[in-house]
């Protein structure tokens, strides 16, 4: 391919992705491949086909994509976006577009499309926002997730992604975390804890028989903030008298198959957890703060079949355990905070928490209300249902992406300064590995302090009276 | 994509993460850092090394929290945190100082 000048990933190289199953070169066929895998999906899944015939161009969703709103590249506007598979679409699969392509805007599949294809579907970051703007409901996200799963199967994966997807294959988590390393990790967090508390607050791994297994992203067993989540749950847990394990055959929550589109791979991740859980006997599955892997759970019964039963979320546990008084906080241990819900653009949009509707809005609140002193909100319309995206979802979450998540991350910058400047936030929690490394990583950029950037289970774990 | 330096190069991927942890030595170190910046003191010799260490050992870069420890253990307490850290690899503990001590960029959502 030639070089162009837009913002794109690395690519996958030819190993990762034939690991996955697909090319790991742009066959010779290259356009009637992905032309035939673009008529498989779109007969698979009537809504993507509703969602590229149903656009009428109003431009609802333009202001409504903080990717275009931080870069100002109209190819940013989801409707551009949108439009690059709808032409394509088009050309192939409508009478007027077969035969009279230039009269009803049908393009080919031709390199230069395929240049735009690589560069622009990797810059959305399926966040969805645009979808609760436009009067169709048309979600952006199917149509980049098509369209990235029709790059892979010509050969054309992006590196970051292609790579985890092979890794949690593999090792069972996305950093290749091995059993005796995750040990070791959290030995060192045994150790930490209990010079913290003095008190013996176990990480168990592998254990058969306990009541919950807790999937968390492996991002909580390395960096910072997330590890003192990790703390969080365990502190709860243990505070409540719960039998609990990770497992290392599943030590990942994340499903970065979500990511590239993929049903069969994302299957395959959410099927060992699932093993994992039967392995071990354990009675319960409970997931850690992580965005999109909450999504893929919170659907488990619908991807998994049978009666695989609904994960359950570490915050609706711990907001029981709050209500009927198993557990007590104490927010003066949080002194001085005034905190910001930063609503993940997966859980918000894309799950449910708890029995109520609106539960993964209200229950987040509820529990980060009942660890700190004070909390604020950001302005209407940046939160809740309309949250803006932290700008490094969707596998964005790379070097050579920086520029676009920092410019992706305005938006929310701009609420947040808000929040800071009108209600004087001092902390944002967020309640995703990826937010809570993208904010740690971009925040600087827009004049704040990396250190702002919470999780709302780290709060939790410092403000629990053991 | 090739580090070089003198007769030697060494393989690195697009980011410029080493491609074969053993082909590391100190004047490769010396030129990654020189590419981010950096001018190497004891204190970050001390860090490298034990990244190494931990790596060959549990091949896979230690967790930031257990880097820490183990820098307060050797350059003392008051150094043993990631404030420290970031001073001294300003790009971050996990992505510049893995860079310079030849490990692979940690993956996933970090």
């Amino acid at each position: 391919m030639t070089e162009e000048k837009t913002a794109r990933p690395h690519r996958a190289r030819p190993e990762s992705l034939e690991a996955l199953g697909f090319p790991g070169e742009l066959p010779e066929d290259w356009q009637q491949r992905a032309v035939a895998a673009l008529g498989r999906r779109v007969r698979k899944q009537p809504d993507l086909r509703f969602f590229l015939n149903a656009c009428v161009k109003c431009g609802a969703c333009n202001d409504a994509c903080h990717a275009f709103l931080g870069t100002g590249d109209p190819g940013n506007r989801p409707v551009a976006r949108q439009d690059l598979l709808r032409a394509v679409h088009r050309r192939h699969f409508t009478l007027a577009g077969r035969l009279f392509p230039k009269l009803v805007g049908a393009l080919d599949l031709d390199e230069a499309m395929l240049e735009r294809w690589y560069s622009y579907f990797h810059q959305c970051s399926e966040c969805r926002r645009c979808a609760t703007f436009c009067p169709f409901g048309i979600d952006t996200a199917e149509i980049t997730m098509a369209a990235r799963s029709i790059l892979a199967e010509i050969g054309l994966g992006q590196k970051s992604v292609a790579e985890v997807i092979a890794k949690v294959h593999r090792t069972g988590n996305n950093l290749g975390l091995n059993p005796r390393a995750l040990r070791h990790t959290l030995d060192s967090l045994e150790e930490d804890v209990r010079e913290e508390t003095g008190m013996d607050i176990r990480f168990p791994l592998d254990e058969a028989g306990a009541d919950i297994l807790l999937v968390t992203p492996s991002a909580d067993f390395y960096s910072e903030p997330h590890v003192s989540g990790l703390i969080g749950y365990a502190k709860v847990l243990h505070a409540a008298g719960i039998s609990w394990t990770l497992s290392s055959h599943a030590s990942e929550a994340a499903n970065f198959a979500l990511f590239l589109g993929s049903d069969e791979h994302m299957r395959r991740i959410a099927r060992r957890i699932q093993e994992a859980a039967e392995e071990l006997g354990t009675s319960r599955l409970v997931f850690g703060e992580c965005g999109h892997a909450w999504r893929v759970a919170y659907n488990f019964p619908a991807l998994l079949g049978g009666d695989v039963p609904r994960p359950r979320h570490i915050l609706d546990l711990t907001h029981e355990l709050i209500g009927n008084g198993i557990i007590r906080l104490d927010p003066s241990r949080n002194a001085g905070m005034a905190v910001t819900l930063h609503d993940s653009c997966n859980v918000a949009r894309g799950s449910g928490m708890g029995v109520h509707p609106g539960g993964q809005l209200d229950i987040p609140r509820a529990v980060l209300a009942a660890a700190v002193p004070r909390t604020v909100e950001m302005p209407a319309g940046t939160t809740g249902d309309r949250t803006f995206c932290c700008g490094g979802g969707g596998g964005l979450l790379t070097d050579e992406m920086m520029e676009i998540r920092i410019k992706g991350a305005a938006p929310r910058a701009a609420a947040l300064r808000q929040a800071v400047e009108g209600s004087g936030a001092t902390h944002m929690a967020a309640i995703c590995a990826i937010c809570k490394s993208q904010f740690s990583e971009v925040l600087p950029h827009h004049g704040f302090d990396r250190g702002m950037v919470v999780g709302i289970m780290q709060l939790v774990g410092r403000a629990l009276v053991l | 994509m090739r580090y070089a330096y003198g007769d030697k190069s060494w393989p690195h991927d697009e980011n410029g993460y080493l491609e074969h942890f053993e082909s590391w030595d100190e004047d490769l170190a010396a030129v990654i850092a020189a590419a981010e910046d950096i001018i190497l003191t004891p204190e970050h010799w001390e860090v490298l090394y034990f990244l190494r260490q931990y790596y060959a050992d549990f091949e896979i870069a230690p967790a930031i929290r257990v880097l820490t420890k183990a820098v307060a253990r050797r350059l003392g307490p008051e150094k043993g945190n990631e404030a420290h850290l970031r001073r001294l690899f300003p790009g971050g503990p996990a992505k510049q100082a893995c860079k310079i001590a030849g490990l692979p960029r940690p993956t996933g959502c970090v």
